[in-house]
């Protein structure tokens, strides 16, 4: 068990929960998060540091809203981290690094890590409203932002800025993403017409973590160890992507009844 | 090593256990294709079901404690899944739970037009409330739950035991009689608590759950070796096995075949691959063979 040692609150809806302790990780990976007598859950980690590590949460139903209201020095327990994380680019690498919401958050230490004199970075981010964008002071270098409302940056979706980038002659060799999984399957599409090589994360429901249990099976790939990053040459084999998911109960369906599922 | 079970040809001893990734025909695809023999379904029950909340699966370091309660869409919503399987090249295994005799053969009557190649009767999980484990510990419940499913099925029937049982040989032949083809044991040891000492509480959302892994492979092999000495028919060891020396020591207690589960999580998915590896050089350094070295143990 861990003590929450501080909190950011990012908005109204999202906050950041920080530890004091130390998490050898690679950006995209995620820890469970648990608070006793509600749940255990997934969370990307968003930050990390010598001996801090943070989770940036969104709050959308019982769990989360909990998460966000936890105070400093409340007890929860953390497992991880799991999963495969990103492939970092290389020297040289011009990347497209293009978030939805909450999706900046395993995207953020990624960018934390790259040396940003050697690869060239073009960080697109979209939220429903200014307010609603992540990590505003964070991050030093430019950012490209959407909104739905147009109450910053351009009014629309991050895929169209995407293009637009394309389109003015930038040449990126890899995309990262991380968003609704509509978004996220655009954006592979549009790397997939444009040859650039794409990185997603996905999410379905998951109990063990590391690739026992089955629950998060999104065909013949375990979601929690061989995700939940994955790239191009494993996702025009993945049927289920942007399609099907799996219910707590095993039962697949399809991804906006999965989406539309509340704990009852 | 290709063996011969219950009408079907396999190609080594290794079986995935039920509960363990086999969620749809993608996955248990691809645990066969890294060498498992005979892959085994999640247990199928008679209505939806979400199981528990999380946290359902810990590892303890020695072994993996699980409560995650028998989740299943029932078996009649899961047409897709027997559609995608219709086309399988691989042996599988169907395992199925009830909470009354009666759902045991409705379940079992149903899931046998799907055509699996065997059914796995599972009257062995500690982790709900009125299913499953409650039939496998009196000889007169396993008896009565495996001669309804016989009767509503030619598929060949596997009863998975609990270690629960105060006599496990007992339950093993009450299951024999009534018409088992074979018998798995084990499954979870327990239920077992796990407290963490500094918030005070059960790890686990249901507080109490099954245990698996490295940790429980003695009492395995111990049932595995009384059920040898009461029945004629096969047995799948599974318990704790994750080399290929754990599931030498197996057969030797008296199992045909030998099943893995928790070790997916120690040795990866292509552990079935290895431990046939691991066997294979141990028999040959032995000179022997799985026929030979069968029921050694006795
Ligand atoms: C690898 C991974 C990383 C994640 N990282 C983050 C992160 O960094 N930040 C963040 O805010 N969220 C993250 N999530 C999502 C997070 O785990 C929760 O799903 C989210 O916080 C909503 O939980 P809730 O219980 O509050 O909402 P709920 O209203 O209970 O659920 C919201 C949605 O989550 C899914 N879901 C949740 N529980 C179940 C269930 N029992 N059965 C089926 N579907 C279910 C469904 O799509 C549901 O519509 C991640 C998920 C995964 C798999
Ligand atoms: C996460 C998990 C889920 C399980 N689910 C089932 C199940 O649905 N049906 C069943 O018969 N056994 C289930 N089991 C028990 C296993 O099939 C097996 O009997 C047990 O884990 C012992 O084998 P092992 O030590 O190799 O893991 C489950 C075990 C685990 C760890």
């Amino acid at each position: 068990m861990l003590k929450v040692a501080g909190k950011q609150e990012e908005n109204p809806e999202f906050a950041t929960l920080f530890f004091n302790s130390s998490l050898i990780f690679k950006p995209g990976q995620f820890i469970m998060l648990w608070i006793p007598e509600v749940d255990e859950k997934p969370y990307t980690l968003s930050s990390v540091s010598d001996k801090k590590f943070g989770i940036t949460i969104e709050a959308k139903g019982i769990f989360s809203k909990k998460a966000i209201s936890l105070k400093k020095d409340d007890l929860v327990g953390i497992r991880g981290p799991f999963g495969n994380g990103f492939t970092l680019p290389k020297p040289g690498d011009s990347i497209a690094i293009v978030a939805g919401g909450c999706g900046l958050a395993p995207l953020a230490p990624l960018l934390d890590r790259i040396n940003h004199d050697r690869v060239s970075i073009t960080c697109i981010h979209g939220a429903r409203s200014k307010d609603y964008l992540l990590f505003k002071d964070r991050f030093k270098f430019e950012r490209y932002f959407c909104t739905d409302d147009g109450s910053l940056g351009h009014k629309g979706f991050v895929t169209d800025l995407l293009k637009e980038k394309i389109a003015d002659g930038n040449t990126f060799n890899k995309v990262y993403t991380c968003g609704p999984e509509i978004m996220m399957h655009k954006v592979f599409e549009i790397c997939e017409k444009h040859n650039i090589h794409c990185q997603v994360s996905l999410e379905r429901y998951m109990r063990c973590g590391f690739g026992l249990c089955g629950a998060c099976v999104c065909g013949k790939e375990v979601v929690c160890k061989d995700g939940p990053v994955f790239g191009s040459e494993k996702l025009r084999d993945m049927e289920d992507f942007n399609k099907t998911a799996l219910l707590k109960s095993g039962k697949e369906v399809a991804l906006d009844d999965y989406f539309a599922w509340r704990h009852p | 090593m290709s063996i011969q079970f219950l009408d079907t040809t396999l190609k080594n001893t290794t079986v995935l256990a039920s509960g363990i990734l086999g969620n749809n025909k993608d996955i248990l695809e691809r645990v066969y294709n890294n060498g498992c023999a005979l892959v085994t379904m999640k247990s199928i029950g008679p209505e939806p079901r979400d199981g528990h909340n999380n946290p359902t699966v810990i590892d303890l370091g020695h072994g993996i404690i699980n409560a995650v309660g028998l989740p299943t869409p029932g078996y009649t919503n899961m047409e897709k899944e027997w559609k995608d399987l219709e086309t399988r090249d691989f042996p599988l295994s169907a395992s199925i739970y009830g909470g009354s005799v009666e759902e045991y053969a409705r379940v079992a009557e149903f899931v046998s037009k799907q055509k699996p190649d065997m059914i796995e009767v599972n009257i062995s999980c500690p982790n709900s409330e009125k299913h499953g484990m409650t039939f496998g510990v009196h000889a007169k419940s396993a008896h009565e739950v495996v001669s309804a499913v016989k009767k509503v099925t030619n598929v060949p029937l596997i009863a998975k035991l609990t270690p629960q049982a105060l006599n496990i040989a007992e339950i093993a032949k009450a299951c024999e009689d009534a018409g088992a083809d074979a018998i798995c044991a084990i499954n979870t040891v327990g239920p077992g608590m796990v407290i963490d000492i500094e918030s005070g509480m059960p790890v686990l959302d249901f507080k109490k759950g099954g245990l698996s892994g490295p940790m429980i492979k003695p009492v395995a092999i111990r049932c595995v070796y009384d059920i040898y000495k009461a029945v004629k028919i096969p047995i799948i060891g599974l318990g704790g096995i994750s080399t290929g020396e754990d599931a030498i020591e197996m057969i030797m207690a008296g199992a045909t075949l030998t099943g893995i589960g928790s070790a997916v999580k120690t040795r990866g998915i292509n552990v079935f691959g290895l431990v046939t590896k691991e066997m294979t050089r141990w028999l040959d350094r032995h000179n022997s063979t799985i026929d030979s070295i069968r029921g050694a143990a006795h």
